[in-house]
């Protein structure tokens, strides 16, 4: 054991003889006080120094922060200027989520389920890039202009677009708000359902506006030929490069 | 002879059998071939093991060490955002090897392209790789977004990750469409232009952004240069930074959206 040292022990034993002093003097105010307020636990000595303090007047009409920085005159029993601000009940606070969650552990279970989603497509892009090889046409050149001449895939919904509005309409007004509600999504749909039976309104919009791009990019990607003429694939044949 | 032999032989054995036992006893021996020899202390399965698994490997540590039950359902995801981040990688990974053998000039770039496709090993099967990873994840960033949606996981707390979402959908097509262009052939060269000509029609500064991106009014050498940087650098430069933003929040909005 090692022993406390001289002056911390004198400390402790200085205190806890103040202590008992004062436990018995205050004993019969602390009785009225908290018979006034039921549960209030707030122990008397420090409600006492609260209003004592509050008695007082201010140190000076113009410093907001005079209490922090007490003269000496003001301070508190034994020379401390701690002050009583609040008491804030722990319930109020400590918001403990007790409520147990059915979890299991990553691993084994979720990273051998992505490390055979991960070797799946690894083995089909591998296998296919066997098989199917990416299209080299002949070197650009700018006097030959193919027809018809399309965009990536993907961007083959904008280009049937273009046949039929102004450019104006179809590549910035038509895609542009398409974009804006994709991205406010969340901040215009304010249901808090995640029930499929419940956003009904929200699911078929969005399944009209999946199946909008889709249809485009298909009709764009098959169904257009030189000219970029409506065509149907099975009698004039594919105009599609990936 | 026979009885000569026959010793021989045995003797061969013995020194064989003393050999491998020297070898299988040995430190090094032990050491690959222990099971879970690549964790320093082995693995056994228990539950402390599992979350040591994910706490001291910094690629798992994405993950949390644990997720709720119905997350780890296939049928929910269909692992899309995952294998799309996936692709993100194999595409880097085929896109480094391309990168050693293509120079980004209009007289040298078609050129290079034939020469890895017809005199570098493996070279035509890791740029088709390169050509359907792609494909494919355009595809894949498209249908998670559809299997979210559908999911109404973009309600709060998942707002803001929904619309970092969406800037890395298109943030996929751009780097898909600066990726067509650099093969530098009819096809590339007449896709751009279409695609490029679209974007002239942006109101107000249309044409401005056109001639940035083309760096001059026509394609040219000038463009592939730029879009081979905008591709190879740039761009995944800020979906990496997109992604990291995207992964964060999905642990700190409490782990992917419930069960429906």
């Amino acid at each position: 054991m090692t022993e406390i040292p001289e002056h911390l022990r004198k400390r402790a034993e200085a205190a806890k003889a103040k202590a008992q002093g004062e436990a018995a003097p205050s004993a019969g105010d602390a009785a009225p006080a908290a018979a006034a307020s039921g549960d209030d636990k707030i122990p008397s000595h420090l409600l006492d120094r609260g209003t004592a303090a509050a008695d007082q007047p201010a140190p000076s009409a113009g410093s907001a922060g005079g209490g922090l920085a007490a003269p000496a005159g003001s301070s508190g029993p034994d020379g401390h200027n701690q002050r009583l601000l609040t008491v804030v009940k722990s319930g109020s606070i400590q918001d403990t989520k007790a409520t147990p969650q059915d979890k299991v552990h990553v691993w084994p279970h979720l990273l051998l389920a992505e490390f055979l989603a991960a070797l799946a497509v690894t083995l089909f892009t591998l296998l296919f890039s066997i098989f199917v090889n990416a299209p080299l046409l002949e070197l650009a050149d700018f006097n030959k202009t193919p027809n018809p001449s399309k965009a990536p895939w993907y961007f083959l919904g904008l280009q049937e677009l273009l046949t039929m509005f102004h450019p104006m309409v179809a590549g910035v007004t038509i895609p542009g708000i398409g974009l804006i509600v994709l991205v406010m999504a969340p901040y215009m749909d304010k249901n808090p359902s995640k029930r499929p039976e419940d956003r009904k309104f929200a699911i078929s919009l969005m399944t009209v506006h999946l199946m909008f791009w889709s249809v485009l990019v298909m009709i764009g990607s098959f169904f257009r030929g030189p000219g970029f003429n409506f065509i149907f694939p099975w009698n004039s044949g594919l105009f599609f490069e990936l | 002879m026979a009885d000569d032999k026959k010793p021989a032989g045995q003797a061969l054995q013995e020194q064989l059998g003393q050999l491998t036992e020297q070898v299988q006893g040995s430190q090094a021996w032990s050491s690959i071939f222990r099971p879970g020899s690549i964790f320093r202390k082995g693995y056994n399965d228990s539950p402390r093991n599992r979350s040591y698994v994910i706490m001291n490997s910094v690629l798992y540590h994405l993950h949390p060490v644990k997720v709720k039950r119905h997350a780890v359902k296939v049928s929910y995801t269909l692992c899309l955002g995952g294998l799309s981040f996936f692709l993100f990688i194999l595409l880097t990974v085929t896109g480094i090897f391309l990168m050693f053998f293509y120079r980004p000039t209009a007289a040298q770039a078609w050129d290079d392209i034939q020469t890895l496709q017809t005199a570098v090993g493996f070279g035509l099967l890791v740029r088709n790789m390169h050509r359907w990873a792609a494909h494919l994840m355009v595809l894949s960033v498209f249908l998670h977004m559809a299997r979210v949606f559908y999911h109404g996981a973009y309600k709060p707390p998942r707002e803001f990750n929904w619309v970092i979402g969406v800037m890395l959908l298109q943030f996929t097509l751009l780097l898909s469409f600066t990726g067509y262009l650099l093969p530098w052939d009819q096809l590339a060269l007449w896709a751009v232009t279409v695609g490029t000509n679209m974007m002239g029609f942006t109101p107000v500064f249309g044409e401005q952004v056109r001639f940035v991106l083309l760096g001059g009014v026509e394609i040219g050498t000038d463009t592939l240069l730029r879009w081979y940087t905008l591709h190879v650098l740039m761009l995944p430069f800020v979906v990496v930074i997109f992604m990291a933003i995207h992964f964060w929040r999905v642990r700190k909005d409490g782990g992917i959206s419930g069960p429906l």
